[in-house]
């Protein structure tokens, strides 16, 4: 924990996933579906203010029929960069098209324990410790609700979720499991009190807040008019589109995408629409289905290439990109994790996504795993050093050192090794032990991992919220429960 | 002649063509072959070969879907018919099925329907957002002995507790077993809601309600 985040930025490597003319038809094709069939907003509130500006709106079925020229000019409202403001401002993050960060996954609804290794089902308390130990991570830029706080009434439970975090972490705090109007606007008032009030909240957002839409071609109305409140708090709202290529989706990859695109440039269009300038982002995991069970996979060749196209389409609309990334399909911290997350994030790196969601859970984001946390956290760690790329200049030729070598020497006595040496990457959970050392332990990643955790757990122990504030949360939490 | 009508009728649902099975099944009651022939020699053996191979890992849900799409709309010619001659298909067991209150997420649900009926169940599929009243009056209406219940939400899972309450409440919680599903729904929270099954997956669905019914 060094209080500074690893963020990966001015990558040298890239990856040319989509053409501009691709991103075109695309956007075209996209166009073309939001004004010719429709999207479904089930929400009285929604549908108003998408009339009023122009869409046609059937009331009966809930469709808006939106014209291509009124989605774009209110994209085009959307400001391009803004910071995800922290409770601590020196882990703010500058979301500046520049920049990759990671954050953990969620909502997983079962934890693996870190110290008896059973899966049971998660609660409040869970959270501020998973919190604790991504508070400690430096790859770990912001905060998802990584796991359901299922000790906690339904009604208020995304409130207390919010409160666990903030009970131990400064970092900035994404969640996604707000999805009614009143739930929103006690959000909006909990995260104000500790910004130093409203106007505070607006300069300075600590709080911002992820939709998901409803594949194919359709939002859920609570999350529409949670969204809407929030946009006028001016907190940073994105729209997750999850469109699954053969059952909610097309199941060709580009159809997909025309999907997903649609669902999100309408919703983030409606915020625009209500209020003009606020900060919004788009949000993907668009997966594959396993057609031949009907599962969500959570990893494969499919989710990889999304993974770094959606980027390239969030940019082409000039707002930031929270991707679902890593968020491995895996049961265990296995082999499949380590391909999934891997890959996942690798991709959505090449395109320099702004913000990558998924560090932490197995099973399709349904089970927290500490020892995949720390994991993840070496994937990150492994791809901040490689997208620095290979940088050639005089010194890093090497030249003078060569002729100081020459044939058949060694370089471990050079000052230039030396002064260098610090550069190269060291794993943390990858065995690079010799054989007979292995062989007499028979350890590797998961067990360190599961030992790093509980040391941080025992160990760290950030200065809590002041209890004052704490209770003033409890006291709004109190008001939707009553 | 018939022969030919009843292979052409199995093929159609092999070769996913839910149109020609409407259209051979029209083709077949003008030519005056008996509507229970059609189902037992031209479409049941198209729906066991689509089964088979699903098992056998060459078939996808897609090639089900629309095996199941053409039986359905052949069948809806059909029942008409077995009804005048007072004929009837026995059913595998009678399902009322639904997502729980608040939740509108529709496709698995709508995939476990669709699967206990090509499997020979007779299921009403109550849609979303299905409040507990609606479960029971439906339960009540039907004689129903599965009721499947779908929730994405961890905030939504909590209402399939609330069903299997009002249905002990309503004293028919011995009628009818209840099997529960969703991403969220695991074996221990069946188990701690006095639930009888679960399952992750369609095809898991239609196993765990034969055995339920015993018809497996």
């Amino acid at each position: 924990m060094s209080k500074q985040i690893k963020s990966i930025s001015s990558p040298k490597l890239s990856l040319n996933i989509l053409t501009p003319e691709e991103v075109q038809q695309i956007h075209t094709a996209t166009l073309d579906v939001i004004e010719s069939v429709g999207i479904r907003f089930p929400s009285s509130k929604a549908l108003d203010v998408l009339e009023a500006h122009g869409a046609a709106v059937d009331r009966d079925s809930m469709v808006a029929r939106i014209p291509g020229t009124v989605i774009e000019d209110y994209l085009a409202k959307a400001p391009p960069t803004y910071d995800l403001s922290a409770l601590d401002p020196a882990l703010d993050l500058p979301l500046d098209g520049n920049h990759s960060y990671l954050g953990t996954d969620g909502c997983g609804v079962e934890i693996l324990d870190v110290f008896s290794g059973a899966r049971r089902r998660a609660i409040k308390q869970d959270i501020s410790d998973v919190a604790r130990v991504a508070d400690w991570l430096d790859a770990i830029a912001f905060h998802w609700v990584p796991i359901s706080a299922q000790d906690c009434p339904p009604e208020s439970r995304s409130l207390h979720e919010l409160q666990a975090i903030w009970r131990v972490s400064q970092k900035h705090l994404q969640t996604e499991s707000i999805v009614t109007e009143h739930e929103m606007h006690a959000a909006v008032e909990m995260a104000a009190l500790l910004a130093g009030g409203k106007e505070a909240l607006r300069k300075r957002p600590i709080l911002s807040i992820m939709q998901c839409t409803y594949s194919p071609l359709a939002h859920d109305g609570g999350s529409l008019e949670a969204g809407l409140v929030a946009a006028e708090a001016g907190l940073p709202v994105g729209y997750m589109t999850m469109a699954s290529a053969g059952s909610n989706g097309p199941i060709t990859l580009a159809g997909n995408l025309v999907v997903g695109n649609a669902e999100v440039i309408s919703a983030l269009a409606l915020m625009q629409m209500h209020a003009p300038g606020c900060p919004v982002y788009y949000a993907a995991a668009q997966t594959m289905t396993d057609l031949r069970t009907g599962a969500y996979t959570g990893g494969g060749p499919e989710d990889y290439l999304f993974g770094a196209a959606t980027n390239v389409l969030s940019d082409f609309y000039r707002v930031p990109l929270s991707m679902g990334a890593y968020a491995t399909g895996a049961k265990e911290p296995d082999w499949q994790a380590g391909v999934d997350n891997a890959l996942s994030a690798f991709m959505a790196v090449s395109t320099l996504s702004d913000m990558l969601l998924g560090a932490g859970l197995l099973h399709g984001s349904r089970i927290l795993s500490y020892e995949q946390l720390l994991m993840d956290a070496e994937i990150w760690s492994l791809l901040e050093n490689m997208f620095k790329g290979i940088v050639v200049n005089p010194e890093t030729l090497a030249l003078d050192t060569i002729r100081a070598v020459g044939p058949g020497g060694n370089f471990l006595s050079q000052k230039h090794t030396r002064q260098h040496m610090r550069e190269r990457w060291l794993p943390t959970l990858i065995d690079r032990r010799p054989y007979n050392i292995w062989e007499e332990k028979r350890d590797g990643a998961r067990q360190w991992a599961r030992e790093k955790a509980q040391q941080i757990l025992q160990e760290y122990h950030p200065a809590p919220l002041d209890s004052q504030l704490d209770e003033e949360l409890t006291r709004i939490i109190g008001r939707i429960e009553a | 002649m018939t022969q030919d009508i009843f292979t052409q009728l199995t093929n159609s649902l092999v070769d996913g063509d839910p149109d020609a099975a409407l259209e051979l099944t029209q083709q077949a009651l003008a030519s005056g072959v008996e509507p229970m022939a059609i189902i037992r020699q031209g479409l049941m053996p198209g729906m066991d070969i689509v089964g088979q191979k699903f098992a056998e890992g060459e078939y996808f849900l897609p090639d089900l879907i629309i095996a199941a799409d053409g039986m359905k709309k052949a069948m809806d010619l059909l029942e008409p018919e077995l009804r005048a001659r007072q004929q009837s298909i026995e059913s595998a067991g009678i399902v009322v099925i639904g997502t729980v209150k608040g939740d509108i997420h529709e496709i698995g649900k709508s995939l476990v329907a669709t699967m206990l009926s090509a499997n020979g169940f007779t299921v009403y599929d109550l849609g979303v957002d299905v409040s507990k009243d609606r479960f029971i009056a439906k339960i009540k209406e039907t004689g129903a002995n599965i009721l499947g219940m779908s929730a994405l939400l961890t905030t939504t899972m909590t209402q399939q507790r609330e069903v299997i309450k009002a249905l002990d409440e309503a004293g028919l919680r011995k009628q009818v077993k209840v099997m529960v599903g969703g991403a969220p729904v695991t074996k221990s929270w069946a188990e701690e809601i006095g639930a009888d099954d679960y399952a992750e997956d369609a095809m898991g669905a239609v196993h765990k309600a034969k055995k339920l019914v015993g018809k497996a």
